[in-house]
């Protein structure tokens, strides 16, 4: 009988696409023979719409890329702009930042780790990391004012201080945050199915790393020790200590205990914020917001910061109005999600959720 | 024989248990799927009201919440969607981009309201809604069944 390739349609409506992404699988018996994603489902224009108002204006856009992680695709744009007019920005007000970015990494981690359990079938972690995910979502809500899309971060400093309550909550968070990761990690780490279902799954050389431009976790999952904090540190991430996890497998499992060991660093990073956070102003007065709107700038900038799903930056142009002429957004997830072909190339079809979940796409930044 | 009380009050029976036993449809667009999955997860837990796990096929639920913008490429996949679904069958436009099309309405790409393309029976405002909201959105569906107001 001679070899009879078909074609298997995957998503757009899938519940483990996490979105709206679709691949196009050829299949020979159970063997993936060729994957091609389509993407474009959740394509609206955040790139056009934020060159259409002023500077501070374009902020709602951005913060709607990576809907978990709001807070940092805000200081990709936040910092680009800051580049742009030289603006000075108090110091506690760079701690605060960091504080609220290393907590949204966490929340970004454990729906990421939840929804991947759910693809490998197991419900019970999806409970465990959303118990966790609200905690830190109620310190958010106690800061900002709001649970996922925050507009916080203000050019030259943020909106509104970090209160003594909010304190409280996040060293009470710190200080159990570690063993309760412990007890989701065992959920999945101990489970034989788990394990034999992602190891030797999914995987990536640090060649083909390299060739696609993957960043983040995955990247580090591959052998390649790369963190945007380190390498060029932003912020204040040069008076902290932390470590970059990285394997040298490139499989699904080795991108989940990469990320499991990112939380714990940045749990570590909180408590070391906590520690270091300065007193003084939050807000730096000058850059008030009718200020901003009329705010006039040319020139150029891209600052690389370092967001759950690899390096994000945004490419601002200014030519001289009051509104910026490029606003060119670096996707994390748009780089990785190009790795598709290379990584479910030659492996069976029931592996594919597990790689495509391992990758931790986010749509709103894929499509822009 | 639509004037008998015993059939009256049987389909007052059969739309009050419709009510209570409404199953989600997982499909998340965009943003708000992360506050639908909220509102399924320990904290919210709106399986307290009637209204269980997600299921993963359309033909095995009968509401659709809409969480996320709508664009020209994916409403076609809406439409197709929902015609799967077997009746009795609800939606709930869940955020402002559902709704209106909300931050994204003067983009080129973006349907400004779902309810272009299937018939919505409660719209649940903000960007994204509260897990409460899209609670008490789901009170008023029931609700609505129980009235025997809804679309479908």
């Amino acid at each position: 009988m001679e070899d009879k390739v078909i074609e298997v349609n995957f998503g757009p409506q899938h519940p483990s696409t996490h979105g709206v992404l679709r691949i196009k699988v050829k299949l020979d018996g159970e063997i993936i023979v060729d994957a091609q994603p389509v993407i474009g489902y959740l394509h609206r224009n955040a790139e056009k719409l934020a060159e259409m108002g002023a500077y501070p204006k374009g902020m709602i856009y951005i913060d709607r890329l990576d809907y978990v992680a709001a807070l940092n695709m805000e200081l990709g744009y936040v910092l680009a702009v800051e580049n742009l007019m030289d603006a000075q920005v108090p110091e506690r007000a760079q701690w605060i930042r960091m504080l609220m970015v290393e907590l949204n990494r966490e929340a970004s981690h454990l729906i990421w780790l939840g929804t991947h359990g759910l693809d490998m079938g197991m419900l019970t972690p999806f409970f465990y990391c959303f118990r966790e995910r609200e905690r830190i979502l109620r310190i958010f809500d106690e800061i900002t004012g709001s649970r996922l899309l925050y507009n916080y971060f203000a050019i030259g400093g943020v909106y509104s201080d970090v209160t003594p309550k909010a304190i409280e909550m996040i060293k009470e968070w710190t200080d159990d945050f570690v063993t309760k990761l412990e007890e989701i990690q065992s959920l999945l780490g101990k489970s034989y199915i788990y394990v034999s279902r992602t190891r030797g799954v999914g995987k990536l050389t640090a060649d083909d790393v390299l060739s696609y431009g993957v960043t983040g976790p995955m990247q580090r999952a591959s052998g390649i020790k790369r963190d945007v904090r380190k390498n060029s540190p932003y912020l204040f991430y040069d008076k902290v200590n932390f470590d970059i996890p990285s394997r040298t497998e490139g499989d699904v499992y080795a991108r989940f205990l990469v990320r499991i060991e990112e939380m714990r660093q940045s749990a570590s990073i909180v408590k070391q914020v906590l520690e270091k956070l300065p007193q003084g102003e939050f807000y730096n007065k000058k850059y008030s917001k009718p200020m901003l709107v009329r705010l006039k700038t040319t020139g150029e900038s891209y600052v690389p910061t370092e967001s759950p799903k690899g390096e994000f930056a945004i490419h601002l142009i200014g030519d001289g109005s009051s509104i910026p002429y490029r606003v060119r957004i670096r996707s994390p997830s748009f780089a990785n999600l190009s790795s598709i072909p290379t990584m479910l190339k030659g492996y069976k079809i029931a592996d594919l959720t597990a790689s495509v979940s391992s990758m931790d796409p986010v749509f709103g930044e894929v499509d822009r | 024989m639509s004037d008998n009380i015993l059939v009256t009050s049987l389909d007052e029976a059969l739309r009050w248990g419709t009510g209570k036993s409404l199953w989600p449809f997982t499909f998340g667009l965009a943003c708000c799927a992360i506050e639908m999955m909220s509102a399924m997860g320990s904290d919210y837990d709106w399986a307290r009201f009637g209204s269980d796990i997600f299921r993963d096929s359309p033909r095995h639920s009968d509401l659709m919440i809409v969480s996320g913008t709508v664009t020209k490429k994916m409403a076609p996949r809406i439409r197709r969607l929902y015609d799967q679904m077997a009746f009795p069958k609800f939606v709930i436009s869940m955020g402002a981009c559902a709704s209106a099309g909300g931050p994204y309405v003067r983009g080129y790409s973006v349907v400004d309201g779902v309810d272009q393309v299937v018939p919505v029976d409660v719209y649940v405002y903000g960007c994204p809604p509260r897990p409460e909201a899209l609670i008490q959105a789901l009170k008023m569906l029931q609700d609505r069944i129980v009235e025997g107001k809804v679309k479908h």
